[in-house]
């Protein structure tokens, strides 16, 4: 067909064969013949969705994960993941002649000798802290307005699952290059495995190939970090993009905003311009920092040697809550009938962790039976509409966030001047402490923030002017469309929900009114 | 753009969230071109800082300039697509309906039907058949992973409890110099592996030992420990007994040693016991000896395993 178009034509003739679409049309036509896609394809150019800023951070994640691909094929074109050991003879003359192993070796030279090569290794390293971050912001994001509900438990648990293994992985990256700092790492990642009871020995040393450090692990780690881990991160993430649009976007609250319906704009060409901009964005920031901020100077840490350590050593930040809860765990071992179990390792490096993702893997169930909603949500909370699930959140990010804390407890000690062991108690007290306080605080926030007249509406804009005179006028700007919009307005909380009521029944859904008693002002009753 | 053709079941809605007459789009919205030309501007600039990134990344500049440029030109392309869909496309907003994604009573009706009456129905009635199967399927892969995680690394047996410091073994400096007894000042540390081990794998990460010299006199730690430290040198496992790094901090005033990793630390006068963090238990000590020809031996290797705690170690 597209052979005989032409042929002795003028080209008006041409055009008026193809149609009014021209070549694109007809490429179109052709491909649905085959495979049907214009009716699906269509759904998709137009899908919406909503603009709120704050849906905005799944996409950092996303792209920061697109830098970490590309950049990542880069490193693996030059790093070998080998232990094996020889002499550095690179440009870096502080380690010259000094006996390095291959991945060591390897990583110095793709920094030095490598075109683009620190730069790309320094854009890795950024990525992957900024790609942990973004998914513990979006997930905060999630948390906080209640995304999460009933029909999006799944895409909630894939994202679980995916922060997990972002952490492992940034762990395991982090270990390649095999400098002195790393390698303490992996030595405390293994004592980690042994401690486990029964068979963490076993455990310890399938994965090492025996004794600690052996040459297996390099490799090892190599195979899980570009190959096994990015595999499953893929399926994952077409999955939880999948399952977003199949369910749609959540949005806020707002006029002419429903339950039933997605307000926004479409994904071609409006959604796609901004957020291929994005795209964009996100990649010059993260080559900014490669380009302007040192991230991981191997060559100044040297070559991992097991009798060798370094001081005042922190691991990248999302391993921080782990090291912190490590420090300030009391020395309690288990001993007796000839066994050991190391509790003081135990129980903050794996018991602790566990309990963690679980309760996030498990807060949908664990919602839905303290308040009985088992109905669909597609529109967001605010915050502080479900101060009980705020206040926990809060808290959540306080316990992790003092843990962080107590994984510099010798740097604050040395800062400040005071003694370690003040600094390890108050640690430990503050772990405690913290997340109570901040439940209630929190708690008591939302309350306070429910009560305020006109909260969430756009305030109108004052013109302060000066008169010829001298005297100072505060003129209200014209008025804007946009002031009209209440993009939050706070539904009525249905007080079946947080108090969780037997049959599960919302009033909202049920059509009862709840009337606020006046604008702005809510009888809350718990 | 694509505003002349409608979007037919994505109708703009009357909403007065956003549209061309808000305030704060006028500027845009009164001057199309102007805004034109800025995006324009943008991707000019973003295209000649490629084109710099090209010549940089040609010219094997430095990795600052590499990165200035290309995340500049990234920058600035970015800011003008944002732009562009932001400023210069149909605003909205625009409005889908969502439809129950549940399928209807009859459609689950029949999906159950066709799992449990057929499928179930199958089954029960090939119950061998199915078992069989299973059988063959779960031999087949329990078989292969468990050999598979056997054949990952050897079983630790006594490589965990055992060190290479035997009796008589001289103790050694990184480069296998023999220690003398006369070496070390006191208050001074030196790390010391076993002789003909200091350059192994098991040397370097198992073996490591802190040879301290706390006084110049011989002191018992613990004991029934009276002659494990001759002129004051005391030797400990290196190993911190809390996760396995290296005991490398050496604190003379107070005589302690300090593990960098979690701060534990321990009383080298007194058995290595833990003063302080997480570390459980003392530093297994290394007993010692001065030879007639004046170098540093060790009576015999540790009494107990040296590092972290596992399922097997006894008390």
């Amino acid at each position: 067909m597209t052979a005989s178009v032409g042929a002795g034509k003028t080209k008006r003739q041409q055009r008026a064969q193809l149609g009014p679409y021209g070549r694109i049309g007809k490429a179109v036509e052709e491909l649905d013949e085959r495979l049907g896609v214009a009716k699906g394809g269509r759904t998709f150019l137009d899908k919406i969705f909503p603009d709120h800023w704050s849906f905005m951070l799944g996409e950092i994640a996303l792209y920061s994960f697109v830098v970490l691909l590309a950049t990542g094929v880069f490193l693996t074109l030059y790093y070998v993941p080998s232990s094996a050991m020889t002499i550095y003879r690179g440009s870096y003359a502080p380690l010259r002649g000094q006996l390095v192993s291959e991945a060591y070796n390897s990583t110095v030279n793709l920094s030095f000798a490598v075109r683009g090569g620190l730069l790309m290794r320094q854009m890795h390293h950024w990525a992957c802290d900024i790609f942990v971050g973004a998914i513990v912001i979006h997930m905060a994001r999630v948390f906080f307005t209640g995304a999460f509900r009933k029909p999006r438990e799944l895409n909630w648990t894939i994202g679980v699952t995916m922060l997990i293994l972002a952490i492992a992985n940034g762990f395991i990256g982090y270990s390649l290059p095999d400098d002195l700092i790393s390698g303490t790492g992996i030595r405390i990642a293994y004592s980690i495995t042994l401690s486990v009871p029964i068979v963490g020995s076993y455990l310890a040393f399938f994965l090492f190939g025996g004794n600690f450090p052996g040459t297996t692990i390099i490799p090892r780690f190599y195979t899980i970090h570009v190959l096994i881990i990015p595999a499953i991160f893929v399926g994952l993430v077409s999955a939880h993009l999948f399952l977003l649009v199949r369910q749609k976007h959540t949005q806020f609250k707002g006029e002419g905003r429903t339950e039933h319906n997605v307000v926004g704009s479409p994904m071609f060409p409006i959604f796609m311009a901004k957020t291929t901009g994005f795209l964009f964005i996100v990649t010059g920031i993260t080559a900014a920092l490669g380009a302007f901020f040192q991230i991981n100077p191997i060559w100044q840490f040297g070559q991992y040697h097991a009798s060798q350590i370094s001081y005042a050593v922190q691991p990248d930040w999302y391993m921080g809550w782990l090291d912190g809860a490590l420090r300030i765990m009391p020395s309690w071992e288990l001993t007796g009938f000839g066994h050991t179990i190391p509790l003081e390792v135990l129980l903050p490096a794996a018991v602790f962790p566990g309990i963690i993702f679980g309760i996030c893997m498990l807060w949908p169930a664990i919602e839905r039976r303290y308040t009985g909603d088992n109905l669909m949500h597609n529109l967001l909370d605010r915050p502080r509409d479900r101060p009980k699930r705020t206040a926990a959140g809060a808290a959540m990010l306080g316990l992790l966030g003092t843990l962080f804390l107590a994984s510099s407890t010798d740097v604050v000690a040395n800062f400040f001047h005071i003694s370690l062991n003040t600094v390890l108690w108050a640690m430990r007290i503050l772990t405690v402490i913290v997340p109570i306080i901040a439940y209630f605080v929190t708690w008591e926030i939302c309350r306070e923030l429910q009560g305020i007249e006109g909260g969430g509406k756009r305030k109108r804009v004052n013109v302060v002017t000066l008169t010829p005179e001298g005297e100072y006028l505060a003129v209200p700007a014209p008025e804007s469309p946009n002031d009209a919009v209440t993009e939050l307005e706070p539904e009525p909380v249905p007080l079946l929900l947080e108090s969780g009521s037997p049959d599960g029944g919302n009033a909202l859904e049920s059509g009862e009114d709840v009337e606020p008693a006046a604008t702005g002002v809510r009888t809350v009753t718990r | 753009m694509t505003g002349e053709r409608p979007l037919e079941h994505r109708s703009p809605v009357e909403l007065k969230a956003a549209s061309w007459s808000d305030p704060h789009m006028q500027p845009a919205a009164k001057h199309p071109r102007f805004v034109e030309r800025i995006i324009a501007l943008t991707f000019i600039a973003g295209l000649a800082l490629f084109a710099l990134f090209v010549v940089a990344y040609w010219q094997n500049w430095s990795a600052w300039t590499l990165g200035a440029t290309m995340g500049a030109g990234m920058l600035f392309i970015g800011f003008g697509l944002v732009a562009w869909g932001k400023y210069l496309m149909p605003r909205g907003p625009f409005v889908e309906e969502r439809h129950d994604l549940a399928s209807s009573k009859e459609e689950v009706e029949a999906f159950t039907n066709a799992l449990v009456e057929r499928g179930g129905g199958t089954l029960q009635r090939r119950r061998v058949l199915g078992g069989l199967l299973a059988a063959g399927l779960g031999v087949f892969s329990l078989g292969t992973i468990s050999l598979l995680v056997r054949s990952l690394g050897p079983l630790p047996k006594l490589t965990l409890t055992e060190t290479d410091w035997k009796a008589g073994t001289y103790l050694v400096d990184q480069a296998g110099r023999r220690v003398t007894a006369g070496q070390l000042s006191v208050g001074s540390v030196l790390t010391v592996f076993p002789e003909g081990f200091q350059n192994t794998d098991n040397g370097q990460a198992v073996d490591q030992t802190i040879l301290i010299r706390v006084k110049d006199t011989s002191f018992t730690t613990v004991e029934g420990r009276s002659t494990w430290a001759p002129l004051g040198y005391v030797a400990y496992s290196k190993l911190c007994t809390h996760l396995g790094c290296p005991v490398g901090l050496y604190e003379k005033e107070l005589k302690l040693l300090v593990c960098p990793c979690h701060q534990s630390m321990f009383d080298v006068e007194e058995g290595a016991i833990p003063t302080f963090g997480p570390a459980p238990r003392p530093l297994p000590q290394l007993p010692l000896y001065v030879d007639s020809f004046g170098f540093l031996r060790a009576q015999r290797g540790y009494d107990q395993p040296v590092g972290p705690g596992y399922w097997e170690r006894t008390t």
